[in-house]
């Protein structure tokens, strides 16, 4: 273990009644340092899952949002358009059930699906192991895109890299302008932003202009869509973003 | 809740470095821009080592501010909210320079 800090000094004899000692230990306490980041067993993984989309051909997006935010039915959407023309496979993260991953069948997608739940009650997010787990049981080979369908939560998923080239974030207008500013680590770190359920815009006193002020102030030039799960308004787009991620 | 996981994950790191020797501290940098909670992750820590050899180790978390730097005007600001904009020129073109630390930085390990 090369990574030990050896201490030159007093290796000696210690003793249980060492006077100078009032730490309450029988022996001395030698501080060693490590200089590790905690997530690089995760990054590690992250970067194999990558380099195994990037041999296959594949894009991979990471797809997150709060739960209820309309990632599923987004996707749905996204499938039919893509139908035909874009190979796509879907990594469905869900705590519990099969739901959404069955909501998702019937559009010609391979659908992989994790259940996160693990007995402490379940991961809030996907990691890079988990969505290794999930490759076997895709054609990595056959596909041209892949979608990894986030755990529903503003917080965890963002700190996990899970093998991605882009982020995607659902956002929904029911949420509040004040969403970027609480979850600022998702916000930022996204490649594009979904504003979603737009069509409920003329029912909610909803302020627009103020959300986009609060995601510039987060992440000044990301793109943004809006997007309607229910009349189909900016999927063409989004479809069109995730058509020129792809591999040439 | 990914405290619960993110333990798990240090566990790991602590006892490979700690090659069989006890375990006394874990000390640990966390950036005011990661979304990890300190409390969170000390009360996990017990959680997720209760009944074994590192039943006994205390997490210390070292929390480090978050600061920017202008790449207009080279202004170094320290960021109390989220907000990335340059408290000099109010310019938005900025770098994160501290605030995402997430390091095992030592242990404390009980001489052999």
């Amino acid at each position: 273990m090369g990574r030990f800090h050896q201490h030159d000094d007093d290796h000696g004899h210690h003793d249980l009644d060492d006077k100078g000692d009032h730490s309450g230990y029988a022996t001395g306490t030698e501080r060693i340092e490590v200089l590790e980041r905690i997530f690089d067993e995760n990054d590690r993984m992250a970067a194999a899952n990558r380099a195994d989309f990037d041999a296959a051909g594949v894009t991979a997006v990471n797809l997150m949002s709060s739960p209820g935010a309309g990632k599923t039915a987004l996707l749905r959407h996204t499938l039919e358009r893509l139908q035909g023309c874009v190979r796509v496979g879907i990594v469905e993260g869900d705590i519990e059930t099969s739901i959404d991953a069955d909501r998702l069948d019937g559009f010609g997608a391979a659908v992989s699906l994790i259940n996160t739940a693990n007995g402490f009650g379940g991961e809030c997010h996907l990691d890079a192991p988990m969505v290794r787990s999930a490759l076997p049981r895709l054609p990595l080979a056959e596909l041209d895109l892949l979608i990894v369908e986030n755990v529903g939560n503003l917080v965890c998923p963002a700190e996990f890299q899970v093998g991605e080239h882009r982020r995607a974030m659902v956002y929904a207008i029911t949420e509040g302008e004040e969403k970027p500013l609480k979850y600022p680590v998702m916000f930022r770190s996204a490649d594009v932003v979904l504003v979603n359920k737009i069509d409920l815009l003329p029912h909610l006193d909803f302020d627009l202009d103020a959300f986009y002020t609060n995601l510039k102030a987060v992440n000044p030039n990301v793109p943004v869509i809006e997007t309607s799960a229910r009349t189909g308004q900016g999927v063409e787009q989004w479809c069109d973003w995730l058509s020129n991620r792809r591999h040439g | 809740m990914h405290e619960l996981s993110i333990c798990r994950s240090i566990v790991d790191i602590v006892n490979r470095n700690a090659a069989g020797r006890e375990v006394r501290a874990v000390h640990l940098q966390v950036g005011q821009l990661r979304q990890i909670v300190p409390d969170t992750l000390v009360y996990c820590w017990s959680l997720v080592n209760d009944d074994t050899p590192l039943a006994g180790s205390t997490l210390e978390v070292e929390s480090i501010p978050a600061a920017i730097r202008c790449r207009s005007c080279a202004a170094t600001t320290t960021i109390s909210a989220p907000v990335l904009v340059c408290g000099s020129c109010s310019g938005t073109d900025v770098e994160i320079i501290t605030g995402e630390e997430f390091l095992l930085t030592t242990l404390d390990l009980a001489e052999a």
